[in-house]
């Protein structure tokens, strides 16, 4: 007889949601940029620069957080027997919306994670992109209704669905091997900040610790921000949502405890204040991760649990990165990059023509 | 009548919207739905749950699990 699974019950969800909150808010005070206690489209872009798949100086950072995030979440499908190794559910259309995911949240400036604790440490401009968020994943919900699907995935080798999982090992191994220098940019054959976001950063092993124990409750309670808006809007359906909430709720009451609760749009860290672009990017983010079947949190802990398809999705977000950095789509505190605008368009433009072609009924 | 739902391999919302799809059509008191993780299985409970239809049974097979749901 199998465990009921507590965390996936309405208190199970909160006590989640309640904990990443708390956490995220203090891994700020231990080091993490502002308002980016956890974000995880911020901290796979670290990642893309700290490989030099961009060369945007001031973020470069393996972040263990991500790290922890997938292997948390392996441990957890382990412990539970709910490691599924499977993939074929369209891979290539999830690697394209994974790039398009990372460079509508670099317009934005951050993940949902990173949106509901910016507007928990007082960010007005994430109110923008949450209503971008909203929108974009109704828009998704419109063609879920009309037979929207990619597929089905098939059983596979238990060792492809470790293939996340060891590549984020191979990053550990890689910051282990070669971490910060004192005023060096490189070390082996890692590049790292030597100032802004990148080089701000709790201690590896608080990171790694928060990552691990974030992935375990997560992979447990299917803790999802896309989720918590979809389930809402297609079925009027709070579980998801009430998580949501509750990691907002508690990370605005650790800012407040700790003093890092500024309210205003002006001068946010790590935010702009380019209202119509802070909406449009969380539009093309939101209707990706609803296209995609998850927000980029959960594409982590479903890559954990074995899933080779959401793996997929964090490839191509890391390489979206890469791109955003390279081709000046990403915002800066400045405002949108050189061509952020018209990725965004060309970004809705393909979501739109995914979202229209595949709509294959899955019973037929 | 006992109508039957393949989901297995589908990611949610596709296991949730099948089974309220056959809910909503009214022609069946009680369904039953193959699902091939927990989180769909938790989800399609769920669902129902809050359709007013209750889970008789679920069984687990190699990797997949049969749900059987029935109306109130």
């Amino acid at each position: 007889m199998r465990l009921k699974n507590v965390f996936a019950t309405r208190w199970g969800i909160i006590g989640v949601g309640l904990f990443i909150g708390v956490f995220a808010a203090l891994l700020q005070k231990w080091g993490n940029p502002g308002n980016m206690g956890i974000c995880v489209a911020c901290f796979e872009r670290d990642i893309a620069g700290t490989l030099g798949l961009h060369r945007a100086g001031v973020v470069q950072y393996i972040r263990p957080e991500i790290i922890g995030f997938v292997m948390g979440s392996l441990i957890a499908a382990y412990l539970f027997k709910e490691f599924r190794p499977r993939l074929g559910s369209a891979p290539i259309v999830r690697f394209v919306l994974g790039v398009f995911a990372m460079i509508g949240a670099l317009v934005f400036l951050g993940c949902p994670w990173r949106a509901a604790l910016r507007l928990a440490g007082g960010d007005g401009n994430a109110i923008l992109g949450l209503l971008g968020l909203i929108f974009g994943i109704w828009i998704g919900t419109l063609f879920l209704k009309k037979g929207y699907n990619l597929g089905r995935t098939q059983s596979t080798h238990a060792a492809a669905g470790w293939m996340l999982p060891l590549i984020m090992l191979g990053f550990l191994a890689l910051l282990i091997a070669f971490p910060q220098i004192e005023g060096q940019n490189r070390s082996g054959v890692l590049f790292y900040s030597l100032k802004g976001p990148g080089a701000m950063h709790a201690t590896l092993l608080i990171s790694l610790g928060v990552g691990l124990a974030v992935g375990l409750l997560a992979q447990r309670s299917r803790f999802c921000t896309m989720g918590a808006i979809r389930d809402f809007v297609l079925f009027r359906q709070t579980h998801l949502l009430s998580g949501f909430i509750a990691l907002v709720a508690a990370a605005f009451v650790t800012n407040l405890i700790v003093g890092q609760f500024h309210p205003g749009f002006e001068g946010q860290p790590i935010a702009h204040t380019m209202h119509v672009w802070n909406f449009a990017g969380m539009v093309l983010a939101g209707l990706a991760f609803a296209l995609a079947g998850g927000c980029p949190g959960r594409q982590l802990f479903l890559a954990g649990e074995g899933d080779g398809d959401a793996a997929v999705f964090v490839v191509g977000m890391i390489v979206g990165a890469g791109l955003a950095h390279n081709f000046g789509l990403a915002s800066s505190p400045k405002g949108v990059g050189p061509y952020g605008i018209e990725a965004v368009i060309i970004g809705l433009i393909v979501c739109l023509f995914i979202g229209f072609t595949m709509r294959k009924r899955s019973n037929s | 009548m006992n109508t039957k739902i393949d989901a297995r391999g589908l990611s949610c919302p596709q296991p949730v919207l099948m089974t309220l799809d056959e809910i909503k059509a009214g022609k069946t008191s009680e369904i039953e739905i193959l699902v091939d993780t927990d989180t769909s299985k938790e989800n399609v409970s769920r669902a129902a749950t809050s359709q007013g239809w209750e889970v008789t049974d679920v069984s687990e097979g190699c990797n997949e699990y049969k749900i059987t749901i029935r109306k109130k």
